[in-house]
């Protein structure tokens, strides 16, 4: 039977105390006002959680495979989902999009330049690759990066960015065109883009985060269009390799595959946790709710669904932590975050169902889970990009 | 410096409670934690070890109760604690604060037999018994000052500054190492374990003692040595709804009045 350490139950407990004090009675104010709660951020910096999967040497905890880091993170990640989506956003995408990048391609100086403010929770940062008109299309970037002297001149429009442009955002790591290369395809020769990506500090002259996203769901997570005018950054803030930026950002994507099902558990875990207990108190012909069939079998479902997408959420960090063999992860991580999303959507709907009328009002946190869930199903990778994935781990030839 | 906190694993308060058929509290049947109020007494201790740099300070969880009161001590080791003590003995079951007082007198001296304890920490009560006497105990077993319930604590060199916060006055108490200090839940918000800290906690020594290791006779602690027992526990009858005034014709006021005055709150 697959199992969780005791450490980890322990650290599951540590920040579910951490979230039902400090997130849990302040989520629906945030919510309403849009709300970017950066004390909180530095609190969640303040216990560690923006450090699981980072070495001492930047303040991280330093933790190896053995030690179970990644699951850390998922579990934190799912702990603040459970009582507000919009952390759990905050923080999965603080890591595995603001730091995870600059961990695995930076230089030692780009490290030591910006990991320690972003690790401890200081900061955050945002990764730009998303446009309008180019998301998992990567050939069709259209944001280009011009080499002039030691300078590299940025030029273009990203949208939908996380962490890009609160009052904490350090930087946003940006992918753009830095040139094109021929390659031979079916006989012909064509152009490839060469996609880099840059650092872009905040505050640069010529990057503009836009006005806030107004979003259907998680409000109090910060996302923003960016736009770049002529901004120039040193040469030195290439990172990683030149031409490699696509590829990159591949690397860095199971995590985070992962790492939003595990915010799935949370919603799902809210979800149940609220039927619960409201089927238990609201009464209708003289006995509560529970007991109505038609809505017991729904928090059967509830249940689960909950335990279902745990168990592929938690092997498939499992086995990230093992250090399993690239191909079996990417598919595991594909199947956890389709079937934990798309159940939490569902658990949404049915929390709702359970609660009525109530459901519908955002007096109560369920409405609230309602509209964050949807995006699950969307972001780092549609429901039909996981399905795709899982189909081509099948030996399929899908296009 | 050598700082001891004494911490205790209480059950869980939110947790269905029970008594044992002797009245005393069932500490084996029920989810466990360290008590909250402690909690503030290691972060006081941790928090004296960072301020104070410039010295070498080790701080020792020191624990007495079942096995499962070693949950109480790894908790203050996760937190930050260097080491833990936990004292366990089917001896101490069902010992009132005298016996209490005596085994963690006893405790301290063992550790300070291999480094002297310099200060001896403790949060102001349990959050089960409540009692709030035994850190006053052990200060008199050990014949060092008691300087209790201190808000606001700070130290320089071998002197102890605390602010006190009483109903009609705050006092600002002063003494000299080594005493014992007991800590409100005033004196700042404990923090959690990091899973760094959580991890670390694994690797740190917890040594654990019998009553023979102390030099304590079975017949001095325990139940059969207490002064005083628990005779009878009731449960608390749950709480009835209460009751509501709707203010139709602006009379609401008068009712409330009145309600608060038949209860003799007014």
């Amino acid at each position: 039977m697959f199992e969780l350490s005791r450490e980890h139950e322990e650290f599951r407990r540590t920040v579910a105390e951490f979230a039902t004090a400090e997130v849990a009675p302040y989520a629906a104010q945030w919510d309403r006002d849009h709300h970017f709660p950066v004390d909180t951020v530095r609190k969640m910096g303040e216990l560690g959680l923006f450090g699981l999967t980072a070495p001492e040497e930047y303040g991280g905890a330093g933790l190896t495979g053995a030690d179970g880091g990644f699951t850390s993170l998922c579990l934190a990640i799912e702990e603040l989902g459970r009582v507000d989506q919009s952390m759990g956003i905050t923080l999965e995408a603080a890591v595995g999009l603001g730091i995870n990048p600059i961990l695995t391609f930076g230089t030692d100086e780009q490290k030591a330049t910006w990991l320690p403010d972003l690790v401890a929770g200081r900061a955050v940062a945002g990764f730009g690759l998303t446009e309008p008109g180019a998301g998992s299309d990567a050939g069709a970037t259209r944001t280009r990066a011009v080499l002039d002297g030691e300078e590299w001149v940025v030029d273009g429009a990203k949208q939908f960015i996380t962490n890009s442009g609160s009052e904490i955002t350090s930087l946003v790591t940006v992918t753009a065109r830095t040139g094109s290369r021929s390659v031979q395809r079916d006989g012909a020769t064509v152009e490839k883009p060469e996609i880099s990506t840059i650092i872009v500090p905040a505050g640069t002259p010529g990057f503009t985060a836009e006005k806030a996203y107004d979003k259907l769901g998680w409000h109090a997570s910060d996302t923003h269009p960016l736009s770049f005018e002529g901004a120039r950054v040193p040469a030195e803030n290439l990172l990683g390799e030149r031409g490699r930026g696509y590829a990159q950002f591949l690397a860095t994507l199971d995590d985070g595959r992962v790492a939003i099902a595990a915010l799935a558990v949370g919603c799902i875990q809210a979800c149940l946790d609220m039927s619960l207990e409201y089927a238990g108190q609201r009464q209708t012909f003289g006995g509560p709710i529970g007991r109505k069939q038609g809505v017991a079998f729904q928090l059967a479902d509830l249940e689960t669904m909950l335990r279902a997408a745990r168990l592929l959420t938690y092997s498939a960090a499992a086995m990230k932590d093992a250090g399993a063999p690239v191909a079996a992860f990417k598919q595991a991580a594909a199947i956890a975050k389709l079937h934990a999303t798309e159940s939490a959507v569902s658990a949404t709907r049915i929390a709702t169902q359970v609660f009525g009328g109530y459901g519908f009002m955002e007096e109560y946190p369920v409405a609230r889970f309602y509209r964050d869930a949807k995006v699950l199903e969307i972001g780092e990778g549609t429901s039909e990009v996981q399905r795709m994935l899982i189909a081509r781990g099948l030996g399929l030839p899908v296009e | 410096m050598n700082i001891v906190v004494c911490v205790k694993h209480v059950p869980d308060a939110t947790a269905d409670r029970k008594f044992e058929s002797d009245n005393t509290v069932d500490r084996e049947g029920v989810d466990g934690l360290l008590s909250e109020l402690d909690e503030y007494a290691v972060e006081q201790a941790l928090q004296l070890r960072e301020k104070r740099s410039d010295e070498e300070i080790s701080v020792t969880a020191l624990t007495v109760g079942p096995a499962k009161a070693a949950d109480a001590v790894r908790k203050a080791l996760q937190m930050g604690a260097d080491k833990g003590v936990h004292v366990s003995d089917d001896a101490i079951a069902g010992s009132d604060y005298l016996g209490t007082s005596l085994v963690l007198a006893k405790a301290i001296e063992k550790i300070g037999s291999e480094q002297k304890v310099d200060l001896v920490v403790f949060g102001m009560a349990s959050t089960d018994a409540s009692g709030g006497v035994v850190p006053a105990m052990v200060a008199e077993r050990l014949g060092l000052p008691q300087v209790t319930l201190a808000s606001v604590i700070e130290s320089q060199g071998d002197q102890v500054r605390i602010k006190r916060d009483g109903d009609t006055a705050t006092e600002v108490i002063g003494a000299t190492l080594p005493i014992v200090l007991s800590v409100t839940d005033q004196s700042g918000e404990a923090r959690y374990p990091s899973f760094k800290g959580i991890m670390a906690a694994k690797k740190k020594p917890v040594e654990s003692y019998s009553l023979s290791d102390l030099g304590v006779e079975a017949s001095e602690v325990g139940a059969e040595a207490a002064y005083s027992a628990v005779e009878e526990a009731t449960a608390r009858p749950p709480r009835t709804a209460g009751e509501i005034v709707t203010d139709e014709d602006g009379s609401g006021a008068t009712a409330l009045a009145e309600f608060l005055a038949s209860k003799k709150f007014i």
